[in-house]
């Protein structure tokens, strides 16, 4: 494999990751959320920081990522995923934003400069300098991903959520703790984005602000509307088409995110349910009652 | 034995008094009966037992129980199932799956054992998934189990909705017009049913316009009027009850039906 396509594999795998986990919140369990790319970046940067400053070993230094993460996700859900889901939109928006500003903002973090310098994996006396390796590191948390997810959303967790998306109050009055179950899944969902930040972070080994904004959360929201809503496989497709496609189109980069606006649009307008899904994207919270 | 006691129930939305300081008592093993005009305030009734509306103010107790505050969810593991006047199926699922999420609560287990390989989740989706088949053949939709709930004939959906109710394995069952949009034959087969049911032990709690099963069936009949009980007991008496016969006149009168 070319160097060139090893590297679009691992990003791909990266990107698998984040758009089964968001697919979790917004495909299953019906919640919108914006501000994805914010546990990612809070993934990125823990993992970079506990190596950096401790010399964590990666493995570690990935649980950090994960469960720091995971915390953020659920001291931001417990308030929130209780009131309606409108708030869910908005709130997470502009947590995004927030997070955003926190790392151009914190010396720690390196301002908008980032976080340079940071090592490679290695443990268990492997090296995973070379991109061929990472890709296998990739890979098995991939698979660990689609393992746990898959695990999850065919039992009667899965069922649960979709009964949660379908229609809530009626989940409850089955007897399901429907702000348990956002709150848990939410922060699952912030817990497997930690562990991409952390994958990307080893991997490119230097970070700054610019790959954690508002148009990754974006272009992760494209990425599972396109595949679909609510399917794993889905979230699969639409995570490796939007990491090739844009390569493909190099030459009008300037026009990507217009391009992804675009796209989000018609395929909330034409096909809703995306390539694979099952469910719609929720716009309730656009709806307003008089 | 008292089952479900309501107290002093009250509900306003803004001027509109839809349930009106409302008392009375379902006793176990029974069917009783909650009529009245449209309008009345029954499903608004059957909301605040569910616990989907908070109450302006009042009680509701289940086994002694006071149930106030506590979220739907918990009424549900405490022996409380409904099903809804205009039908509320999971339109995504099909009709085993809607009856598994009624079986929601029986299935859970820790995270940790869950987690652990050795099938303790397997082994209760299985016994989920035998317990849903045989309701479905006690509700007579048996072969139909892996349709879209939503292609269901309007009948079939309205049985679905009790079976998932039923799986919850509930002490007290509310049906919110369980017979609107059936025909006679199916209206008798419902009829059938819900007798079945009570005779497996299972009280039931039924709004109705169709008199014939509201007088077929219960044992007891609560009426009510503008939010408030006009009168309560069983449905010979209510039938000759003057207060009864002029709240629904009265109403005719108003559409113009007389
Ligand atoms: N969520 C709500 N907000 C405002 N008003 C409501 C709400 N729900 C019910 N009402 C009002 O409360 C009153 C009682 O309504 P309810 O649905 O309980 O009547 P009902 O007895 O079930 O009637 P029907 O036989 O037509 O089903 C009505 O005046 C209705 O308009
Ligand atoms: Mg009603």
């Amino acid at each position: 494999m070319s160097a060139y396509l090893l590297h679009l594999a691992i990003v791909g795998g990266i990107y698998i990751i984040l758009a089964i986990s968001l697919n979790l919140i917004i495909g299953y369990a019906g919640q919108v959320s914006l501000g994805h790319a914010a546990f990612y970046g809070i993934g990125a940067y823990i993992s970079a920081l506990t190596s950096l400053l401790w010399h964590f070993p990666f493995p570690l230094a990935a649980l950090s990522a994960i469960l720091f993460a995971g915390i953020c996700g659920l001291l931001l859900g417990l308030p929130t995923l209780r009131l309606k889901e409108d708030y869910l939109a908005i709130v997470t928006l502009g947590f995004g934003v927030i997070v955003d500003m926190v790392f151009l903002n914190l010396e720690i973090t390196g301002g908008p400069d980032g976080l340079p310098g940071i090592p490679k994996p290695s443990f268990l006396g492997f090296s995973f300098r070379s991109p061929g390796l990472y890709l296998f590191l990739t890979l098995l948390a991939v698979l660990l991903t689609l393992a746990l997810t898959y695990r999850l959303v065919h039992s009667y967790h899965g069922r649960a959520l979709r009964a949660i998306r379908d229609h809530e109050v009626t989940a409850q009055v089955m007897g399901i703790n429907t702000p348990a179950y956002k709150v848990a899944i939410f922060t699952l969902a912030a817990a497997l984005a930690g562990l991409a930040g952390s994958l990307y972070a080893h991997y490119i080994t230097f970070i700054n602000p610019e790959s954690f904004g508002l148009h990754t959360s974006i272009l992760i929201l494209c990425m599972v509307v396109l595949g679909g809503m609510g399917s794993l496989l889905g979230a699969v497709v639409g995570a490796l088409a939007l990491t090739v496609l844009p390569e493909l189109l190099r030459q009008f980069k300037a026009y990507q995110d217009l391009a992804y606006g675009a796209l989000l649009i018609g395929l909330l307008i034409w096909r809703p349910q995306g390539l694979l899904g099952s469910g719609k994207l929720s716009l309730k919270f656009l709806e307003r009652k008089g | 034995m008292s089952l479900l006691e309501i107290h002093n129930l009250t509900k306003y939305f803004g001027g509109v008094k839809a349930v009106d300081g409302v008392s009375f008592t379902v006793h176990q093993g029974e069917i009783a009966g909650l009529i009245g005009p449209n309008g009345a305030g029954k499903t608004t009734c059957f909301n605040l037992i569910s616990g989907l509306l908070p109450p302006t103010g009042g009680a509701v107790t289940l086994l002694g129980e006071d149930l106030g505050g506590l979220a739907p969810y918990y009424r549900s593991r405490r022996g409380l199932a409904r099903t809804f006047q205009n039908i509320q199926l999971f339109g995504g699922m099909t009709v085993l799956e809607n009856i598994l999420t009624g079986c929601h609560q029986r299935q859970e287990v820790g995270v940790l054992r869950a987690l652990w390989p050795g099938g303790v989740v397997r082994r209760a989706e299985a016994r989920a998934r035998e317990r849903a088949l045989e309701l479905l053949d006690l509700v007579g939709l048996a072969g139909k189990e892996d349709f879209p709930a939503e292609a269901l004939a309007y009948g079939e959906q309205r049985r679905l909705e009790i079976a998932r109710a039923l799986a919850q394995e509930p002490r007290l069952l509310l049906l919110d017009e369980p017979a609107a949009g059936l025909n006679s034959r199916e209206t008798e087969e419902l009829m059938a049913l819900l007798e079945a049911l009570r005779d497996r032990g299972l009280t039931l709690f039924i709004i109705e316009h169709d008199m014939t099963l509201i007088m077929g069936l219960c044992h007891r009949v609560v009426v009510l009027d503008h939010g408030q009980v006009i009168a309560a007991g069983p449905p010979q008496e209510i039938r000759r009850n003057p207060l009864v016969i002029e709240a629904y006149l009265g109403r005719e009168e108003e559409d113009g039906d007389l």
